[in-house]
């Protein structure tokens, strides 16, 4: 058998095995309100273009489900589970693979309604494009504008409006051009630079794959012709990668033996070359690239998204969170931020809470500092907001526990991008696009510039809160003695939310809060947070083990 | 009878891969040792689920470039329902040898005990215990908090609509409407106590990926996978491979065709193809003219209309 196929491979086969190999793969995503059309267009694309299986096909036409007006429900191609059908809406994207002579293609249709946004932005986050899809009949409706507005939070280059359902209003040209304008000017509110427009019924396949003959009017390219012929993002944005600065978040320290000590990573941006002078961060630490190791052979340089391990001339210290960068163009390093966010979860998110950050390979803690607006879906209008609410796209600032290595998400989508996860039931709950680095702010530079921590500590007693406050000076931990007579005990939690905002631990001595003091503290101070002491003389070693634990939320990685 | 031919004997021709920029399958390639080097470096106990098939064989390639110099860091995983073909069962213990991979398999001994199989109890509750139940319970006997498998989003209806990380709950269990968004290359992998993820590195693969890469990589594969003239039984749509214990219905004969396996399950319930495709060129350029999914000679996927999302809700891969 070996030497049969030994020799075979003929050369029609290499041509079409690197023609194929070089074609280019244009990802994009559905977009747009609920039962607007996208799954019916999906699988009247993937019909069209003989990208279904026979076996495929047979079985949607015996589906026990069929809304369309034909003989095919063509939205069943994507819509496979069991309550999409049931319901006739999707709840979840789904993925679809299909090539043409000219371009490969991974389709992300996402669900419209409202309540599944976050599955919206999850097959938006990878795409080169979006097609957000607009019935004829309605018009733009506040989702279409939530479903563009994350696309260009996003960051994805091209948007086509296919307005659909254009044999519902009779492939009515002034119908066309009344929802054209509209979405001309949302794309330009938007700052969305290449927005095509295309109508067309997906139902009947009016300008989907083949030209509608309804409607003469329409002189542009069909959806798919728009989907060949697209100038290529993805290899631009690769190419613009590629010349810029180096970044190689390290995502693991191989050590098979004593001999060998060698970082993996993927390239995010820049080349990696051996010999090369590279920064390391957060140390600061400089070395050179010793060699680029792949199980396929030894490179001397690698580019964007390759992954590779690379070996240091140095033995500094380096490990899975921190970074290679280039020295002459190094990203920011900062724990306090401004970023745009998406948030996804029914539990809203609070200023002052504390939430899990993945940043490239790094997790640590983050707050929401200030949230400087909302946006309205109707309007576009920036409104004040105490907390974000599902779906809500606003502007916020945080604060993390140990500096991120980041660049702005408008230049780099790896370095900018951040994902929240809820500390406790460990859900992904946010999208977050990082702007800017926020510097050191003017009054933490005042009262707290070791740490972000603030405790309160209930002492029993005068003479334990005085040894507390000799402990916590002696470990350099910034602190308030709330010992005064004008603070009464029910004015506690006043007194220790000044504290927290000063940068401060609060040491209180007088009588036991109640229990619905506490619960308001907790309100902005969760109970890993205070320390209440046990009546009696102070265990010195148990307090200070406690301390610990609670300052030690500053100096770990977010994994506990 | 079929006598299993030696398993490693499959070589394949290098061919010129370009190696400019990153080709289509280099992409694929890189996301995929990207989503290995992550879950290494987060879960604290991973196994990958080893099928013994063709994507099997890309995973296992391709871990071996993730970690490389070192080993693969965590073992393969087989759930033997006991029913597999014999070429797979050779080809699986000789691989995993020649490659240092430390190799668990797994079956649900009590239902074999018991008699379980396909015949007696119905394609769908036979993959019930000796797939499902057996893997869950492999998986809670090692204590894995993370599993990798081979799926890919373009195999069937449900794939198509999951996660990369696919997360599990105490139970084992896929709940298809309330998955966690996932977002650019962020996994999330913090996990409460008892719940597990499911890892698909190949899930932005399609099956013409797979063949080409296979190729492009000279990957070792269960020859079955090849055409040649095998003794088979003919019934109805269906082609079965004839070995010493297969079920004959009363006035069946052998025949002997030349055919080939697109998908490897178990011996009673995959069904061979009519092929002369005897090398890897051919295979893909039969592949390409096919009109008809590869699934489609699985019997488990077609017992009615949401079969696999039910298995797959309860814990099958
Ligand atoms: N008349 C007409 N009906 C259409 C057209 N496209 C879709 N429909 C119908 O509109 C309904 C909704 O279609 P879907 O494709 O499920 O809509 P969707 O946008 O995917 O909905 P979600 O995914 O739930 O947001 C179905 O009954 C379709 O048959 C069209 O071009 N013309
Ligand atoms: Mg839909």
């Amino acid at each position: 058998m070996a030497t049969a196929t030994g020799t075979q491979a003929s050369t029609k086969f290499q041509a079409f095995l690197d023609e194929h190999l070089e074609r280019e793969l244009l990802r994009f995503t559905t977009a747009g309100s609920v039962d607007d059309g996208k799954s019916t267009l999906i699988g009247r694309l993937l019909h069209d273009t003989k990208a279904v299986y026979e076996d495929q096909l047979a079985s949607i036409k015996q589906s026990r489900v069929n809304r369309a007006a034909g003989p095919i429900d063509f939205s069943l191609l994507t819509d496979g589970l069991r309550a999409e059908r049931e319901q006739g809406i999707t709840i979840d994207v789904a993925y679809r693979y299909f090539s043409t002579s000219k371009r490969k293609f991974i389709i992300a249709d996402t669900p419209g309604h409202e309540q599944y946004t976050r599955n919206m932005a999850t097959g938006a986050s990878t795409a080169d494009l979006a097609i957000v899809l607009i019935d004829g009949s309605k018009g733009l409706l506040p989702q279409s504008r939530r479903h563009t507005y994350i696309a260009s939070l996003l960051g994805i280059p091209h948007v086509v409006a296919a307005i659909n359902k254009m044999d519902l209003v009779k492939y009515d040209e002034a119908a066309y051009k009344k929802i054209s304008a509209d979405f001309l000017e949302l794309a330009r509110r938007l700052g969305i630079k290449n927005a095509q427009i295309i109508p067309l019924s997906a139902l009947e396949g009016d300008n989907v794959v083949a030209s509608s003959t309804h409607m003469p009017w329409y002189k542009g390219p069909t959806l798919l012709e728009y989907l060949e012929t697209v100038p290529l993002a993805q290899a631009a944005e690769e190419r613009s990668r590629n010349r810029g600065s180096l970044r190689f978040p390290v995502q693991l320290v191989v050590r098979p033996d004593a001999n060998f000590r060698g970082f993996s990573g993927q390239v995010a941006s820049g080349v990696l070359r051996a010999g090369d002078e590279v920064l390391a961060l957060p140390s600061g630490r400089r070395t050179r690239i010793d060699s680029i190791v792949t199980y396929d052979g030894e490179l001397q340089e690698a580019s964007v998204f390759q992954p590779v391990t690379v070996r240091l001339k140095d033995e500094i210290d380096l490990s899975r969170g921190e970074m290679l960068v280039s020295p002459d163009a190094p990203p920011a390093v900062s724990r306090n931020f401004s970023a745009k966010v998406v948030w996804l979860h029914a539990d809203p998110l609070q200023p002052g809470r504390t939430y899990l950050a993945k940043h490239a390979s790094r997790t640590v803690r983050v707050r929401a500092t200030a949230i400087h607006y909302r946006v309205d879906m109707h309007t576009l209008e920036q409104l004040p907001a105490a907390q974000l609410e599902m779906n809500d796209i606003a502007s916020v600032n945080f604060v993390a526990n140990l500096p991120l290595m980041f660049d702005s998400y408008a230049v780099n989508r790896t370095m900018g991008s951040m994902i929240l996860i809820d500390a406790v039931t460990h859900a992904t709950v946010g999208a977050v696009m990082l702007e800017r680095d926020l510097g050191t702010p003017s009054v933490e530079l005042v009262v707290a510039p070791t740490t972000q921590v603030h405790p309160l500590i209930l002492a029993r007693s005068a003479k334990t809160a005085r040894s507390i406050v000799q402990i916590l000076h002696a470990r350099n931990v910034p602190h308030v003695l709330l010992d005064d007579p004008y603070i009464p005990a029910c004015s506690l939690a006043c007194a220790t939310r000044v504290a927290q905002l000063a940068g401060l631990a609060a040491v209180y001595s007088g009588e036991d809060p109640s229990k619905e003091l506490m619960q308001q503290i907790e309100q902005f101070l969760p109970q890993a947070r205070w320390i209440q002491l046990p009546d009696g003389p102070l265990d010195e070693a148990a307090f200070i083990q406690r301390l610990d634990q609670v300052l030690h939320w500053e100096n770990s990685e977010g994994k506990e | 009878m079929n006598a299993p031919a030696p398993s490693l004997d499959v070589t394949f021709p290098h061919p010129a891969v370009s190696q400019r920029a990153l080709n289509h399958l280099q992409a694929l390639e890189a996301e995929s040792i990207f989503i290995f080097r992550e879950a290494v470096a987060e879960f604290a106990n991973p196994v990958m689920l080893y099928s013994i098939g063709k994507d099997s064989s890309v995973l296992v390639r391709l871990a071996q470039k993730a970690f490389f110099p070192g080993k693969i860091p965590f073992p393969l995983l087989h759930v033997d329902t006991s029913y597999k073909f014999p070429e797979m069962i050779e080809f699986r213990d000789n691989y995993a040898r020649e490659i240092g991979a430390k190799l668990i398999v797994h079956k649900n001994q009590k239902a074999l005990d018991a008699g379980a199989n396909p015949f007696a109890l119905g394609t769908q509750n036979c993959c019930g215990f000796l797939k499902t139940r057996a893997l869950l319970d492999a998986l809670e006997a090692g204590g894995f908090d993370a599993a990798f498998g081979g799926a890919r989003r373009d195999e069937e209806k449900s794939r198509a609509k999951e996660r990369i990380y696919s997360f599990r709950d105490k139970a084992g269990q896929w709940d298809p409407k309330n998955q966690r968004p996932e977002l650019w290359n962020l996994y999330n992998s913090r996990l409460n106590k008892g719940e597990s993820i499911r890892i698909f590195p190949l899930s932005n693969w399609t099956e013409l990926d797979i063949w080409l890469y296979i190729y492009a990589e000279q990957i070792p594969l269960v020859p079955l996978y090849l055409a040649r003239e095998r003794e088979v039984i003919v019934r109805g749509q269906s082609i079965i491979l004839k070995y010493d214990d297969t079920h004959m219905l009363p006035g069946e004969k052998t025949q002997r065709i030349p055919c080939r396996m697109r998908s490897l399950g178990c011996q009673p319930c995959s069904g061979a193809i009519r092929s002369e495709a005897d090398t890897l060129p051919k295979i893909i350029e039969e592949l390409i003219a096919f009109r008809r999914s590869e699934r489609e000679n699985r019997v488990i996927d077609h017992d009615e209309e949401g079969s696999m999302e039910s298995k797959k809700r309860e814990g099958y891969f």
